[in-house]
């Protein structure tokens, strides 16, 4: 794992210092509500509908016990008794008191954490696999990469003050964890000849206009990285719509100016610039690259006696197993999911005794390293298979041992009305009741994977548009309405839902997705064909004929 | 309000609107649109003024009689000038370069990093944020990522200078 230097302690000491200056030059009146709002957002700090909301950047997801503990300690100390992981791989603490943040960012920089950048228009955490230095194919660990591109976007001069927020995903494996194609810049980490380096994608995204991105270079040399993105930012940062904030992100660009355009003028900026002061020195690559090392994994037997006793005698330690593991690289070992997504719980929150109970099993039994998913789990990237029983034991007692990674009730949700300033309609009440109408894990297993996502409004960070089923909760004249959209797919084979027709009413929903699953499960061909290759097989019309029939 | 890195300074640089009449010496401020004819006037120190939408790369056969560059800010929170800056910059201009508008102290040093040299911020920003906080701007943040244009090191190079 990165470790801060006394350069990245003093930098986040020096920004927490500023924040503090800054709140000061608010209140004397040396700056204007107006010019203080992006200043504080720059900090991750929110006005939200009841209360401010700080987001804590983990960067590209990955954090240790110590981390995970201090998470705990301010969820506890300054908020509520939780926090609530995001889509970002960030977590985000709903009800601090303004007066308490610079403690909050004091406590943070303890454990070489910070909250910058974690919103406002600049480049916000960049993110990366769950699975990164786990999965068996990957090219390398893209953490490495992550890294370069956090310090190289932190503060950078150019970059602060964007037409609106870019995000940076990079991933080094062909099967997609990331969302890579619905973000600003995806990196790819590939090889090609025997050289490893990078493709790059542009302009996806979310948000009220969906987009899925466009291969902006097959391959790029890995020196070239950080000249390139400089060049990718400043293209948009020059020519992003500033006219409307809802046509300001750089999907907008290249959808209006054209691939080839952008292209054309990025490489023009790439060749003109010094890109030796801008790329990282192979020593400080180096460097990093040291703290990604596979970590000594003792040799552990894959036969392990007391696993397979374990499988044999407890069937829901073996249903948890089966659906909540994922191989691991090195024989003996899985990476394993702890789901926050309990029966008719809130998707992706965790209480600080819940934050406890996975920081120390991640200290005991896994190399002291944790991962956030995307999908607002969190991963313990590396249990051997002698160790998973107790580690299994261990969450069922915190009640985190929901045996559903990318089922029916994995729900992705944004935290909608309950929290949000922007929400148009409730989300997190929509997920529990889905959950709650699928609690059974046996019908959960039938069903099979199914990704549900729920956005409480048009700008989507539930990313209903790339959910299996996806869900829009809307106002109509004062009464929340739901678009449902099908065949959403945020991995490799990327695309955008379709809509099934008019919305329909809060208390309908559970009741709409079933029938929306179980007409999946008559249209099946066999139960191994997925949600998603069904769908694509037969079409919306069954869907559409089952919701809307007379 | 006009100030560098030392403080506030004095502006030389008389404003050319675009119905005034070009000086015969002296210095000058031009409008874009003015520059073609603005160069013919061999004796005047030249400077350009452009708005935030205007290309950089059209300035560049002018660079060789552009002794300041002032880019428009319409607002401290629209971006644009930091890239053109640094475009321009890239594309070799060495002249001085001035941000122009309501930009706010907390952006001096990016300012800087960018390759401005200058900032001349109206009356109600210099009320509220007089010359004293944009000096001590610059020594809150010490530490970069990024080389800039300022000729400082970045934490990449402490790093290695450092034996890391």
């Amino acid at each position: 794992m990165y470790r801060y230097d006394e350069f990245d302690r003093q930098f986040v000491a020096e920004r927490t210092a500023e924040f503090r200056a800054q709140v000061a030059r608010r209140l004397d009146g040396s700056l204007t509500e107006d010019e203080f709002k992006p200043l504080r957002l720059m900090n991750g700090l929110y006005l939200q509908l009841h209360a401010y909301m700080l987001r804590v950047a983990i960067p590209y997801g990955t954090l240790d016990s110590k981390q995970l503990r201090m998470l705990a300690h301010i969820a506890e100390k300054w908020d509520r008794g939780y926090g609530h992981f995001t889509t970002r791989q960030n977590i985000q603490f709903n009800w601090p008191k303004l007066s308490d943040v610079p403690d909050i960012l004091d406590a943070l920089a303890e454990v070489e954490m910070h909250a910058i950048q974690t919103s406002g228009n600049c480049i916000r955490n960049t993110t990366s696999d769950p699975y990164a230095g786990v999965a068996p194919k990957e090219v390398e660990d893209p953490r490495i990469t992550a890294e370069l591109i956090r310090q190289w976007s932190s503060l950078h001069p150019e970059f602060t003050f964007l037409g609106r927020k870019f995000k940076i995903a990079v991933t080094a494996s062909k099967t997609d964890r990331v969302a890579l194609r619905l973000h600003d810049i995806g990196v790819q980490i590939v090889r090609k000849d025997r050289e490893t380096g990078y493709r790059i994608f542009v302009g996806g995204g979310m948000g009220r206009t969906p987009m899925i991105s466009h291969e902006l270079r097959s391959f790029l040399p890995k020196e070239d990285l950080l000249p390139y993105l400089e060049a990718c930012l400043r293209v948009y940062n020059l020519h992003g719509r500033r006219d409307n904030k809802y046509k300001a992100r750089i999907k907008i660009l290249i959808h209006e100016k054209g691939i080839g355009a952008y292209r054309e003028e990025v490489e023009a900026d790439f060749a003109s610039m010094d890109r030796s002061t801008i790329a990282a020195p192979s020593e400080e690559v180096a460097r990093i690259a040291a703290y990604f090392a596979a970590p000594d994994l003792e040799d552990r037997s894959a036969e392990d006696v007391s696993y397979h006793r374990a499988l044999k005698t407890d069937p829901e330690f073996a249903m948890w197993v089966e659906r909540n593991s994922f191989a691991h690289r090195e024989a003996g070992y899985v990476a394993t999911t702890v789901s926050l997504k309990p029966t008719g719980g809130v998707p992706g929150d965790a209480t600080s005794e819940q934050m406890r109970a996975i920081a120390d099993l991640a200290e005991r039994y896994s190399q002291d390293e944790l991962r956030i998913t995307h999908e607002q789990n969190i991963v313990l990237p590396h249990v051997a298979l002698g160790d998973l029983y107790a580690v299994y034991r261990g969450l069922r007692g915190s009640g985190l041992d929901a045996p559903n990674k990318g089922l029916v009730t994995d729900i992705i949700a944004c935290p909608g009305l309950d929290y949000c300033a922007l929400a148009t309609a409730r989300s997190i009440p929509v997920a529990q009741a889905i959950s709650n109408r699928f609690a059974s894990t046996r019908r959960q297993a039938e069903i099979g994977p199914l990704a549900i996502k729920i956005s409480g409004c048009i700008n989507a960070c539930g990313h209903h548009h790339v959910g299996a089923i996806g869900i829009l909760g809307l106002d109509k004249a004062g009464v929340e309405s739901y678009q449902i959209t099908l065949g959403g797919d945020a991995t490799e084979t990327a695309a955008l839902g379709e809509r099934t027709g008019p919305g329909f009413g809060y208390d309908e929903l559970p009741g709409v997705v079933e029938k929306i699953v179980d007409t999946y499960i008559v249209q099946r061909d066999g139960d191994r064909e997925t949600f998603l290759q069904t769908y694509r097989r037969v079409g919306m019309q069954p869907f559409r004929e089952a919701l809307y029939a007379a | 309000m006009l100030l560098d890195k030392s403080g506030e300074i004095e502006d030389h640089w008389p404003l050319i609107a675009d119905s005034d009449e070009l000086p015969d010496q002296g210095y000058a401020l031009v409008p874009l649109a003015r520059l073609d004819e603005a160069i013919e006037h061999d004796r005047v120190y030249l400077g350009a003024r452009m708005p935030n939408d205007a290309e950089p790369r059209d300035l560049i056969h002018y660079f060789g009689r552009l002794g300041l560059i002032s880019v428009d800010f319409p607002s401290f929170a629209d971006g644009r000038g930091f890239s053109i800056a640094a475009r321009l910059r890239d594309l070799g201009f060495t002249g001085r370069m001035r941000a122009e508008g309501p930009v706010i102290a907390d952006q001096f040093g990016y300012l800087l990093a960018c390759g401005y040299d200058e900032v001349a911020v109206p009356d109600d920003v210099a009320v509220r944020q007089p010359a004293d906080q944009w000096i001590s701007q610059l020594s809150r943040v010490s530490l970069a990522y990024q080389r800039g244009r300022t000729g400082r090191t970045s934490v990449l190079d402490q790093r290695l200078s450092a034996g890391h």
